[in-house]
């Protein structure tokens, strides 16, 4: 291919390829980056959280007034709820997983004397049946028995525990490589210690969505506690199917107990999931519109600018083709001068989105782009300019010569 | 003049229709991007109280010495000082009365027993606070008034209710006087506040949970004496509070906020000096290991050092602003081509007797007339963005986010600003034709 003749032609017409090349150059800074950035909330969205989540619904209950018998109340609830009809089991705790809130958090070491190595943790209250409730896998270990269960009375009361659980993404915080069944941890500020004597396979915390907590959330503590306190969780889990139905009839077994409560929430975990990743939703949705109109708005720009183009240079691609250039070689000069004018803007613009990304790094907080998006960001916009083209350089092959001469 | 200018443009933009309406369609998408984002950004970082955000302060004191804090940012600051106080230092600060206006305050939650004995109780979020938080705030009251100092002194059963609930409750009759069940204890109703929805929620950022924002305010003394937990959290970076309500009110856990109105500069000096002196005497009487550290922040650095506006939403802006420069710079293009296909009609004007300047000047006109329909479509398109980002907010920020006057204002300013600067080099060029040689070869 000729090179010369394509750049003499682009020196006479400096501000439209520079423009085009200029579009180019800030819709690829734009594309990338954008993309990056869905990617990461995808990303961070698809984590999953080692439960059964289609099959279990969370009740927030709080009590009217100070009941005397909490305990026993608790467990009448328990067990009305685990005797309803589809359900397969339920417990009682202090949160559950893909909670919107999150506030302070425990740390938890083997080291109690060494203050660099208290790791952020999540706490989850349960008994003997939270692991079966939640289909959460035991990876080692043992259980809680239902005799090591014990009343924990709001969050000023820390009676001894004979063991805890703990996941395996924390087993190996604890202790890189190393075992630590039988090992005593302390967990701050409940102060307890206590052995752990078992290791959940995967359980994300609670607090999914909050900045900064993506390298904590699968650290949970599962602790052998019934949560005394006005405001309590029951995690149900049932037969699959059975939701639906089970979560319109919770509200009257619970009522059959006791009336004097207020039922704060009802809501299954899917619908959780739904509420937690809300923001992170919104903005890729929002980003990936940004996106389509970025490309269509760029590629209607360098159809409009080549037509013109087009349109200008009738005559001269009259002349060539009556000198002999053949159709595709006409069709082959627009789009090769293309290449070459969305080449020097992919240089410009991945330069942009270099310093675009380095700027939200420094600012915003966000993760280095890695080098695959300004790759995927360069491909797709030659290929934008080519397709861009495409209709231009047809029109423009199918000029007829004489025609083109004559009324030029 | 302009007539004719607008009459030519108006011709010139349906001969070229398709160009036309890529145009518009351009610098719509750009400004209903820009917009959407910007609107959501202003809404959050508006000045929820302008009369009187910047007398109005919260103290910060570090109890826990700045190594613990940084294990834990979420309820620190930038500067690791506690974002709240705990019950010991707020109710030291209360007794000090150091500022002329001051109000301890957390969020709680009462069950409410409707007077109609046939209906369920419900839960709704209560704020426990003292008198002067409604002067102080500037609540405005329906009915009633607050309630007195004396009150606060005597732990008094009295509560104000919000416009909302005293409807659910009382058919939106006059309440003060009436008697209400919390928790299953009386209290009086002595005012009702009327509709009072700051935003931010600057006094409070943690607290929306479940209930959303309070409904019913009490005094704080009565709220402590009924040992009414914190519905916001409560934070213990090290150590755990021991057994019981009365171990929570000296534990170094922080739960409480405090708000000050500190009307000129030199109450504000005093508070600084006094609340320093205070953290020091603390280290002093041993309770701190470490040297006094003390912030006082007014309501805007408040809210910037919380980061009430989420990176979330600046780097929407972000993006969305540099989506409309790729826009402009589309239409630059666009009429560069539009204008520069128009030469042989500019020639005949020159040719005529038209100047450079009416050529350029009409030239802007037709990018104008493109502004004003772009700023149109970016307003529908706009409307369009803040129903997608409804999901941006939660709780208590959902419906803010409308499109005011300004807002629309700001879109068409911004729009027609664009495409005008769009338009000065495409016209610019275009003024430039030579007439003798376009119309030779025609």
């Amino acid at each position: 291919m000729e090179l010369r003749p394509i750049l003499s032609g682009m020196r006479r017409n400096k501000v439209g390829a520079v423009m085009i090349a200029l579009e180019i150059a800030v819709a690829l800074a734009i594309f990338c980056n954008a993309i990056f950035v869905i990617q990461q909330r995808l990303a961070l969205m698809s984590r999953p959280t080692g439960v059964d989540e289609a099959d279990i619904f969370a009740v927030i209950n709080q009590w009217v007034g100070t009941p005397e018998d909490e305990s026993a109340r608790i467990r009448a609830d328990v067990a009305a709820l685990r005797a309803m009809p589809g359900v397969k089991d339920a417990y009682e705790s202090n949160t559950q997983p893909l909670t919107e809130r999150f506030w302070g958090s425990l740390l938890i070491t083997l080291h109690p004397d060494d203050v660099g190595s208290l790791i952020g943790a999540a706490d989850y209250f349960g008994d003997q049946r939270t692991l079966d409730t939640l289909g959460v896998k035991l990876a080692a270990g043992r259980n809680f028995t239902a005799t090591e269960i014990s009343d924990f009375r709001g969050t000023v009361d820390h009676p001894r525990t004979g063991g805890i659980l703990v996941t395996r993404a924390l087993a190996e915080q604890l202790a890189p490589g190393g075992q630590v069944l039988g090992q005593i941890a302390t967990i701050i500020p409940l102060a307890v210690s206590a052995p752990i004597i078992g290791i959940m396979d995967r359980l994300q915390a609670p607090f999914v969505d909050a900045d900064g907590m993506s390298r904590v959330v699968d650290n949970s503590v599962l602790l052998p506690y019934r949560f005394l306190f006005s405001r309590i969780f029951y995690i149900v889990r049932v037969r699959h199917g059975d939701l639906d139905a089970a979560m319109r009839e919770a509200p009257e077994a619970l009522a059959a107990v006791s009336r004097d409560r207020v039922i704060l929430r009802l809501q299954a975990l899917t619908a959780a999931r739904g509420a937690v990743y809300r923001g992170s939703r919104t903005v890729a949705l929002m980003l990936s519109w940004v996106c389509i109109l970025l490309v269509a708005v760029t590629a209607f720009g360098i159809t409009g600018l080549t037509s013109y183009w087009v349109a200008q240079r009738r005559l001269q691609i009259g002349i060539r083709r009556a000198l002999g250039a053949t159709r595709p070689a006409i069709t082959r000069y627009f789009q090769t001068e293309n290449v070459l004018i969305t080449g020097s803007g992919v240089v410009v613009g991945a330069a942009l989105a270099t310093v675009g990304n380095l700027w939200m790094v420094k600012n915003l907080s966000m993760a280095r782009l890695p080098i695959e998006y300004l790759v995927i960001g360069v491909i797709a916009m030659l290929a934008l300019g080519q397709l861009a083209v495409l209709w231009p350089a047809l029109r423009a092959a199918s000029v007829p010569p004489a025609k083109a001469m004559r009324t030029s | 003049m302009f007539g004719y200018y607008l009459n030519l443009a108006l011709r010139s933009l349906r001969r070229n229709l398709a160009l036309t309406i890529l145009m518009v369609g351009t610098i719509g998408a750009g400004i209903g991007a820009s917009m959407t984002t910007l609107t959501i950004f202003r809404s959050m970082s508006a000045d929820p109280i302008p009369q009187k955000s910047s007398w109005l302060f919260t103290p910060q004191i570090d109890n826990e010495g700045p190594a613990e804090a940084q294990s834990v940012r979420n309820i620190s600051t930038s500067d690791l000082l506690p974002v709240k106080l705990t019950y010991t230092d707020a109710v030291a600060l209360m007794r000090a009365r150091a500022a002329p206006r001051q109000a301890a305050m957390y969020l709680t939650a009462v069950a409410v027993s409707p007077p109609d004995s046939q209906l369920l109780p419900f839960q709704v979020a209560a704020r426990a606070t003292y008198r002067d938080f409604f002067p102080m705030f500037d609540v405005p009251f329906e009915y009633g008034a607050p309630w007195s100092a004396a009150d606060d002194g005597t732990h008094a059963a009295v509560v104000v209710l919000s416009r909302k609930l005293n409807d659910r409750l009382f058919g939106g009759a006059n309440s003060v006087g009436r008697s209400l069940r919390l928790d299953k204890r009386v209290y009086r109703v002595v005012g009702v506040a009327d509709d009072w929805n700051p935003t931010p929620h600057f006094y409070d950022l943690t607290g929306t949970y479940l209930g959303g924002t309070e409904q019913i305010y009490l005094p704080f003394t009565r709220a402590i004496d009924q040992q009414l937990s914190t519905e916001a959290g409560i934070g213990c970076l090290q150590r755990a509070p021991g057994n019981g309500w009365q171990a929570i009110l000296h534990s170094e856990c922080i739960w409480i906020e405090l708000w000050t109105e500190l009307p000129n500069p030199i109450a504000e000096s005093a508070y600084r000096t006094f609340l320093h002196n205070y953290a020091d005497e603390q280290r002093a009487s041993g309770r701190f290991s470490w040297p006094a550290r003390v912030a006082l922040r007014n309501v805007q650095q408040w809210l910037a050092s919380n980061h009430v506006v989420s990176s979330n939403i600046r780097m929407l802006v972000l993006i969305a602003a540099a989506f409309l420069l790729a826009c402009v710079l589309n239409a630059v293009a666009l009429m560069l081509a539009k204008f520069m296909s128009n030469r042989s009609a500019v020639s005949i004007r020159r040719a005529m007797g038209a100047n450079r300047g009416a050529i350029f000047k009409q030239c802007l006109v037709e990018a104008g007339i493109i502004g004003v329909a772009g700023g149109a479509l970016g307003l529908g398109l706009t409307l369009l963005g803040l129903l997608i980002a409804k999901g941006l907010f939660s709780g208590a920020d959902v419906g803010l986010t409308r499109l005011d006057g300004s807002g629309v204002a700001m879109a068409e300013l911004l729009s027609v600003g664009a495409t005008l600067l769009a338009g000065l080099y495409p016209g610019w060029r275009t003024a430039r034709v030579q007439p003798a040689w376009h119309l030779k070869v025609q």
